[in-house]
């Protein structure tokens, strides 16, 4: 018991120890914070009058961005599987980043969908026995138990690995190989579901299809390890972790596979819904073309699709890929141009036309954008104190009862 | 208020005492109910009842007459009114059902406004329970329908008239889509709402083929000398931001015999509203010799809503 309270001391105190960058970092995060907490409270007080969003358009930027970070957190997967099932060293050394990724990615998702309510305060009324939970009828309950247990499993795992190794002991193989097991699944699960959740709505034709839950898994394997691509190198850059370029070669290869699978999903939906345009063409043709004169999401989707195929281009081709400045380049237009085609470009047009054909167009206000970026922010600093500690641990500087942990000396 | 501020200090035997004038003071602001204003416009112990409140249907009834005093303060509180809140169950042996006859609507949207001073719908958000859809004559492509028409007359040459609203579907998606079961389908087959239990999600809007679900952006706004004070819990009560509304086939007056407002005020009699498991309704008439036809039938949800025309 002593050994815990000790580890979470010290965890915490490595969190708190580091350069000016990195505290002029946190301060950014703390201020990008404060000014969404501001716009938070004025919804609070208005009601979500102050949003873009309308009984037309009924759910908008946040529930876009909840889509999204599923996905991601579900990408922590695939460093999961090579580490601990493949048995690959390199990958080994940083999937506790990549967990640490997953649990940021799922708060935030959580958050997005918290901040999206009407009744915040009325959450309690999900809590079984205590309140209703319509499961398993509802999918936004099964969404409920996925996320939780995601969250837990991301959360217990690397807690177990990292207590073990902050003692100098060897983690007992059996019990966190049958977590790492059920958290491989989990993943797979959380994104799975959270297509379902819009595959369910036989109103929305846009949603209704069965393409919809692999599509929501190739993208995640493409923008998940994009953003690990990235969040690796600024490991390596500012702190004295050592990360395999294996890694990211690993990575960059998935993600040139994953991104040409999902390309492909994509051509599929447009050669469905284009060849005989039927009502279920009606929301695709508005996201690509508009609707009379509602076209606002025209020029994102163009651009999204865009940038996925240069990204796909550098992807697949091995003497740009292994280039890191066109990898890194790739990484950005993937992941920005997934976050259009998942996000805005996929919970929109649901509602676009309604299900009486009124054509109604969204536009985030100032509230929502900065909300958003708040919850990013928070996302961001939820990874960087948990990646603060993780390799702290991992690099050995912390160890119990040694009494001369230095964490602060291994940011260069 | 003051006492409550002071008990959140310290440990010693001052906070103590004021702790104890603290929970007195709960008890105070209990019998004194609706006379001091706080905790936005509630007295402290109708805020934690608000919060507190139960699921309708696990409510005992004290629980629930409980309940509805609150929320006639409340109505009190925001409008200056004194409502009636009911709360007459389902008749037994009886299912509603509703058809319209659209060779004889005209598209006068007479039922649209008798709904929004029926049922107290915000006349700021402007809410609307009933879509009627313009639409050209020759097809029933819903996407062709110009939902705000506004010709000088109505009705216009080459165009026929087509009301839209909740069709209390016999297997309603937007039931299954709630998380909290905060919407449910009654014994006498109305779809309704525990306003107090709704936390807001919108996935029951995202579930509804028929768009028949709203949503409370901000707080509705009504004249308080145009309320409608003879309200239903499970109806037209005044409903707070935040939370999902949507037709319950005027259950304030159907329960109790009367016809539905929009049926009421329709002018050219186009509207069938009635019990569907009594052989001798008007509705089950219109059903058995007329050829009907609903709305997105091939979606599955059963609609308990029809369509017919003449000839």
């Amino acid at each position: 018991m002593g050994a815990l309270i000790a580890f979470v001391f010290d965890g915490l105190r490595a969190m708190c120890r580091g350069p000016r960058l990195y505290w002029w970092w946190l301060g950014l995060l703390l201020f990008l914070i404060a000014l969404g907490a501001w716009s938070y409270l004025t919804q609070l007080q208005e009601g979500l009058v102050v949003t873009g969003m309308s009984d037309q358009v009924s759910w908008g930027l946040y529930i876009a961005n909840f889509a999204f970070l599923v996905g991601i957190a579900a990408a922590a997967v695939l460093l999961v599987i090579p580490a601990y099932i493949f048995h690959r060293e390199d990958v080994k050394d940083v999937v506790l980043v990549g967990e640490g990724m997953a649990v940021a990615a799922v708060v935030m998702a959580i958050t997005f969908v918290v901040i999206d309510l009407g009744r915040p305060e009325r959450l309690w009324h999900m809590i079984p026995y205590l309140g209703e939970f319509n499961w398993p009828m509802s999918l936004l309950a099964w969404d409920v138990i996925v996320l939780s247990g995601y969250l837990l499993l991301n959360l217990a795992i690397p807690f177990y690995v990292l207590f073990h190794r902050y003692r100098g002991r060897e983690p007992h193989f059996g019990l966190y190989f049958t977590m790492v097991v059920i958290a491989m699944f989990w993943a797979i699960s959380i994104h799975t579901v959270t297509a379902f959740l819009f595959s369910a709505n036989a109103s929305r034709p846009f949603w209704h299809t069965a393409l919809l839950g692999p599509r929501f898994i190739a993208s995640a394997f493409a923008s998940g390890p994009a953003l690990i691509i990235i969040i690796l190198q600024i490991v390596r850059a500012v702190t004295s972790y050592p990360v395999k370029q294996t890694v990211i070669d690993l990575l960059a290869l998935i993600m040139a596979v994953a991104l040409q699978i999902n390309l492909f999903f994509v051509g599929v939906e447009l050669f469905t819904d284009f060849y005989n345009e039927g009502a279920h063409a009606a929301s695709i043709h508005y996201l690509f073309l508009g609707l009379g004169e509602s076209h606002s999401l025209r020029p994102w989707i163009w651009t999204a699709l865009g940038m996925n195929i240069i990204a796909v281009i550098i992807l697949s081709v091995h003497p740009l890929r292994k280039q890191i400045r066109l990898l890194n380049l790739a990484c950005v237009l993937a992941f920005i141009g997934i976050w259009i085609e998942k996000g805005m470009g996929l919970v929109i047009p649901g509602f676009v036309p309604t299900p009486l054909g009124e054509v109604f167009e969204y536009q985030p206000t100032l509230i929502e954008i900065t909300v958003s970026i708040a919850i990013w922010a928070f996302g961001a600093l939820v990874f960087t104190l948990l990646a603060k500690a993780v390799i702290a641990i991992e690099m050995g500087h912390l160890r119990h009862s040694s009494g001369t942990a230095v964490p602060g000396e291994m940011i260069s | 208020m003051s006492a409550g501020k002071k008990a959140t200090g310290g440990n010693d035997v001052k906070s103590r005492s004021a702790r104890r004038a603290f929970l007195k003071g709960i008890a105070m602001a209990g019998a004194a109910a609706a006379a001091t204003p706080a905790w936005g416009g509630r007295t402290f112990q109708d805020a934690m009842g608000d919060f507190f409140q139960k699921h309708y249907l696990r409510m005992s009834p004290d629980e629930v007459q409980a309940a509805i005093e609150r929320i006639q303060r409340r109505a009190q509180d925001r409008f200056g009114v004194d409502i009636n809140v009911k709360n007459t169950p389902a008749q037994a042996g009886v299912v509603f059902g509703y058809a319209i006859n659209i060779s004889k609507c005209k598209g006068y949207r007479d039922c649209v406004s008798a709904c929004v001073k029926e049922n107290n719908l915000g006349r700021d958000s402007q809410v609307q329970y009933i879509r009627v859809l313009e639409m050209d004559q020759g097809t029933m492509n819903l996407e062709n329908g110009d939902h705000y028409y506004a010709p000088e007359t109505v009705p216009q040459e080459g165009k026929f008239y087509l009301p839209v609203q909740c069709m209390q579907c016999d297997d309603p998606p937007c039931v299954k889509a709630c998380p909290v079961n905060a919407t449910w389908m009654e014994p006498d087959g109305i779809v309704v709402v525990d306003y107090d239990w709704c936390i807001g999600c919108r996935y029951c809007m995202t579930a509804c083929p028929y768009w028949a679900r709203h949503f409370n952006w901000s707080e509705p706004e009504i004249p308080a000398e145009e309320i409608n004070l003879d309200t239903h819990y499970l109806g037209n009560r005044p409903r707070p931001k935040g939370v999902v509304e949507k037709c319950h086939f005027c259950v304030q007056r159907t329960r109790e015999g009367r016809q539905p407002a929009c049926m009421e005020a329709c002018p050219t009699g186009a509207r069938v509203f009635g019990n569907l498991l009594d052989p001798d309704s008007e509705i089950r008439y219109v059903l058995e010799n007329k050829t009907v036809f609903r709305l997105k039938e091939d979606l599955g949800t059963e609609p308990k809503f029809w369509y017919y025309t003449d000839g």
